[in-house]
């Protein structure tokens, strides 16, 4: 039996309980396009997702050479079985017929089709034009949290050792690099200590800002599960919304915005008074403990419930919670990284771990996630302001090393300063000094902050801009060579999740038209650039994703991130395998820190660490003196005011976030039927007490002003916080009559028209939480409700007359739970 | 005891400098989005040392000033701020950003020598007020330095190749 489920009313599925320190059992689920029967299916092909951060591990159903469906896998220990909404179906945008299946080159300001000899001779032509005016640091590459690890090294490597420029970053800045410098700061080193089954071992589990039950909705499906299991977990959650995660949880802080630091000190200041600390770890692994103790000793309850505007009984509650567990996992994500201070907020966390000793054990872990996909490969490939193989731009044997496996001078690779992070190459472009932006798979002029600014950055007629993506987005149209990119499913490559489990993803259908995967494109480029190792040969040897993975081995080996014992052969047919896998750990490595931490030494670290207030960098000596010995740093941080607070004109918070039914600009999301119809467009939430205040209603066309912009949108009233407004991100304008930005015909859509430009100092993650915004009223509404699901943390506080979100048979998935499949195939 | 009237005096002095330079540094440079927002936050500190040293001065008959005021930025700065939106999209600010970094950081190394003055003569004469004074705002004037050196080593290539 096979129940079928709608799973966009139904976005978790069914229930399959289960009890504490029990595997998590595997339910199937599957989709396939109308009239297609499983019967029918010619090829299944092994892939994951990368709409998410998870990777769920899924099957493509392929029939005459087209996608018909997804079914997830059941074998792999990330999702087992499992699919989320987004994977669901999300792959049918792949068939949309606006696909870019040409080249286009601007002629007389317009974008006309040419093909690929006369793109690419434009982009190289451009290329040696500015290395030899201007040299290096003339050209910058702004990729993607999408593509795939053969990509992202081969793009490093051109760039920093073929072009030699130190600017190249990831739109992973926007929402993991404080991920990253967070687990720098308190372990020398990148890489996310714990598992995904510690959900299955915890008796704790702790969110930060982050609303699991829409950005990685499998991982929720498990937490669901073990709820109604046996001996299920309690959960905190931190979120000024009503998310589903916050009406599961045993306690629920909604702080206000900007003030994470001001909670987490008192947390810690609970924690500490009370003596829920491992002494014993907190010796033998850390230093720093005093310096937090000092920090944290005035910050009460009671002081924090000042700053946070949360009753001070709540806190200390939450305190005992945290401090009372047996196996504590807690983890953090856009309410933090987005947020004010937020690497100091982040390494909090952190501390809270250290001193109860909970890390390197079934359950005892802390999640650091990531929001894109592929961000760790960006992180470990070197695409994303690091050095490939997490090593250290400070440490010279560390560059030595990278130029023999790259086979060139050290002086080769810029690492007079850090690389250069994605805001400061946007300043750059605007100043003039960079002239050439070659953007890969992301669409900043929807995503980032301050929209108004990037367009005219991008429009500027001394920047070339190339853009390699799969539509014409609304950064496509001010580019000078569009280059159309080939997809997920469309090409081969593997990718890292946030538990570190690298999959494997297969091709399963040709690209449309003359489309090519990234790879190709990069190869392309670096051929014709003719980029040469220190002894005239190629620099990029390889060819193909096999040969690049290779590569990429070579380059990673001995490093934290050591991919040397996987291979494409065991990847492909069996489930995904986490990283460090070498010859100690030839199955792979499910935690890291088991017997302490392992990679802060000062000859090993990847940073030596940054100032949490400043974002100044330490020496390597200031290093070597506060930790010789390579343990885990327990960093203080005080807390400090937003930079934007509410006044009498803009006297609400502004927060900006992702919602269930929409992935990043919506460029494939968007396209998808059943997405598109869930989440159609952008909505504003505000609470029902400042609703009522303001005389608004659900369905009322409001605006929303900061001193950037405004943007339009119908009023959903919710539980959210009083004080605050919520705007989903990443709405844009491809569809809208303009198909680029707002005009006077088209108000504001985009959430970053009304975002400021401000960074976390020092993670350089931009802050898309916490501008000061007015709310008025535009149009009384005609009685229909605001385009939110009601599924989701975007619920109605007064249901009545808001229809509920549902997909009706189109969105028809079936789950099968491991034993009626057993017995199904038993049948065959 | 005329030694330590006058370092407070001269500390009490560079610290209210400090705070000009910092939010010059910051109203000048409002389109380096970094610059502006990290330098409003370091000044708060050189205001609570104004603070701390002018409560400290009255055990030594010493009467200080407290910190200068921050709310109206005044016409002054207004006019910088437009300046420094209208050149924001030119190359040639990035020598002025330059030169103001290294103003300021000179000028918080100024303080940084000043405290170590202090820290000494306290040590000498046993001071504990004294000691624990330094001891508590030294370490965040040192983290000033830092931040304007990392700031001026991390954007001088940039800023230096590309005129
Ligand atoms: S939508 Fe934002 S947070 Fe999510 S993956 Fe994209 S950039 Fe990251």
């Amino acid at each position: 039996m096979k129940p079928s489920v709608d799973r966009i009313g139904d976005p978790w599925g069914g229930r399959v309980p289960h009890g504490r320190h029990e595997p998590w059992p595997a339910r199937v689920d599957t989709h396939l396009a109308e009239g297609v029967e499983a019967g029918m299916v010619q090829r299944w092909v092994q892939a994951a997702s990368i709409l998410h951060s998870d990777g769920d591990a899924m099957d493509i159903a392929v029939v005459d050479g087209r996608m018909v469906g997804v079914r997830g896998r059941a074998v792999d220990r990330v999702n087992r079985g499992r699919l989320g909404p987004k994977d669901l179906f999300g792959w049918q945008a792949n068939a949309s017929p606006d696909r870019l299946t040409r080249p286009l080159v601007r002629e007389g300001g317009r974008l006309v089709e040419a093909d690929w000899e006369t793109a690419m001779g434009r982009v190289v032509s451009r290329s040696r034009e500015l290395l030899g005016e201007q040299g290096p640091g003339s050209i910058g590459f702004y990729t993607s949290g999408q593509l795939f690890l053969e990509e992202y090294y081969t793009l490093a490597v051109l760039a920093r050792a073929g072009i030699g420029t130190n600017h190249l970053d990831g739109n992973t800045r926007l929402c993991t690099s404080t991920a990253a410098e967070a687990l720098k700061e308190s372990f020398g080193c990148d890489g996310q200590p714990g598992s995904y089954d510690d959900i299955d071992h915890a008796d704790v589990i702790a969110l930060f800002g982050h609303n699991i039950a829409e950005t990685q909705p499998v991982q929720w499906m498990r937490v669901l599960d073990r709820l109604e299991g046996a001996d299920p977990p309690r959960l905190l959650c931190v979120d000024p919304r009503p998310t589903p995660v916050a009406r599961r949880a045993a306690v629920h802080l909604a702080p206000r915005i900007g003030t994470n630091v001001a909670l987490l000190n008192a947390l810690l200041h609970e924690v500490i008074r009370t003596d829920r600390i491992d002494h014993e770890y907190v010796r033998t692994h850390t230093v720093g403990f005093d310096e937090l103790a000092a920090r944290v000793e005035d910050c009460t309850p009671e002081w924090a419930a000042g700053i946070c505007d949360v009753p001070a009984s709540r806190i200390v509650e939450a305190a005992e919670l945290l401090g009372t567990a047996d196996r504590l996992l807690s983890t953090v994500l856009q309410g933090v990284y987005q947020s004010h201070q937020a690497t100091a907020a982040a390494v909090q966390v952190n501390n809270l771990h250290l001193i109860r000793g909970m890390l390197g054990r079934p359950g005892a872990g802390v999640f650091q996630m990531n929001g894109q996909p592929t961000a760790q490969n960006t992180r470990e490939c070197g695409a994303d302001g690091d050095l490939p193989g997490f090593r250290n731009w400070q440490n010279d044997a560390h560059v030595e090393d990278l130029a023999r496996v790259w086979n060139v001078e050290p002086s080769t690779i810029p690492h007079y300063a850090p690389p250069t992070h994605a805001l400061q190459m946007f300043r750059y472009a605007e100043q003039g000094s960079i002239r050439m932006l070659w953007i890969s798979g992301t669409n900043p002029a929807v995503s980032l902050p301050e929209l108004s600014r990037i367009r005219s950055i991008l429009a500027q007629e001394r920047l070339f801009v190339v853009v390699q993506d799969l539509f014409l987005t609304e950064t496509a149209w001010y580019a000078d060579v569009v280059l159309p990119a080939a997809t997920w499913g469309e090409k081969t490559g593997t990718f890292t999740n946030a538990d570190r489990t690298v999959h494997l993803s297969d091709k399963a259908v040709e690209p449309p038209g003359e489309a090519r995967p990234d790879l190709d494109i990069f190869l392309d480029y670096a051929r014709r650039m003719d980029f040469r190792d220190k002894d005239g040969g190629p620099l990029i040897t390889w060819h193909d994703p096999e040969s690049a993975f290779e590569a990429w081995k070579r380059c990673s080996a001995d490093r934290p991130c050591d991919y040397t014992g996987l291979s494409y052969g065991m990847l492909r047919g069996g489930s995904g395998i986490q990283w460090p896998v070498n010859g100690q750990a030839p199955g792979g490595t499910e935690r890291l820190y088991t017997h302490g931490i392992t990679w802060a030494h000062p000859d090993v670290c990847e940073n030596y660490g940054k100032d949490l207030v400043t974002g100044a960098a330490d020496s390597a000596v200031e290093y070597r003196s506060l930790n010789p010995d390579g343990k885990a740093m327990i960093k203080a941080a005080a807390y400090l005011p937003p930079h934007e607070a509410p006044t009498r004109d803009h006297p609400f918070q502004l927060t900006t976030g992702r919602t269930l039914y929409h992935f990043h600009t919506r460029t494939k999301t968007g396209r998808a039927p059943q997405l598109n119809a869930a989440a159609p467009d952008v909505w504003v939430e505000a609470s029902a007490d400042d609703a009522a205040r303001a005389g608004l209603g659900e369905g009322d066309l409001v605006e929303v002003s900061t001193p950037r912009g405004t943007l339009q949108g119908r009023l959903r009233v919710t539980g959210l916080r009083p004080g605050v407004l919520f705007v989903p991100f990443h709405y844009g304008y491809w569809d809208t009559p303009t198909g680029v930005g707002p005009e006077p015909t088209v108000p504001g859509r985009a959430a970053n028209e009304t975002t400021i430009t401000d960074w976390d100092p020092a993670s350089k993650q931009p802050v898309f939480k916490t501008a000061a915004a007015a709310l008025t009223l535009v149009a009384r509404g005609d009685g229909t409700p605001a385009p939110a699901p009601t599924t989701t943390a975007s619920a109605p506080t007064a249901p009545h007359g808001v229809p509920a979100t549902t997909g009706g048979p189109a969105a028809h998935a079936t789950q099968e739970s491991a034993i009626s499949r057993d017995t199904e195939e038993g049948d065959r | 005891m005329n030694g330590i009237k006058l370092a407070l005096r001269t500390l009490h002095h560079g610290e209210r400098d400090l705070v000009d330079d910092l939010m010059k540094l910051s109203e000048r440079h409002r389109t380096e989005h970094e610059i502006h927002h990290v330098a409003t936050d370091v000044a708060i500190w050189s205001r609570e040392h104004v603070q701390r040293l002018a409560d400290t001065a009255t055990h030594y008959d010493l009467d200080l000033d407290g910190p200068p005021g921050n709310s109206s930025p005044g016409l002054f700065a207004a006019l910088r701020k437009k300046a420094s939106e209208v050149t924001g999209n030119r190359p040639e600010p990035g020598l002025l950003l330059l030169r103001d970094l290294r103003e300021t950081h000179l000028a918080a190394t100024y303080n940084s020598l000043h405290w170590e003055m202090l820290a000494q003569a306290a040590q000498a004469s046993k001071d504990t007020r004294l000691l624990a004074l330094a001891s508590s705002c030294h370490p965040r004037t040192l983290r000033q330095m830092r931040w304007t050196n990392t700031m001026i080593k991390n954007l001088s290539p940039q800023l230096l190749t590309s005129l």
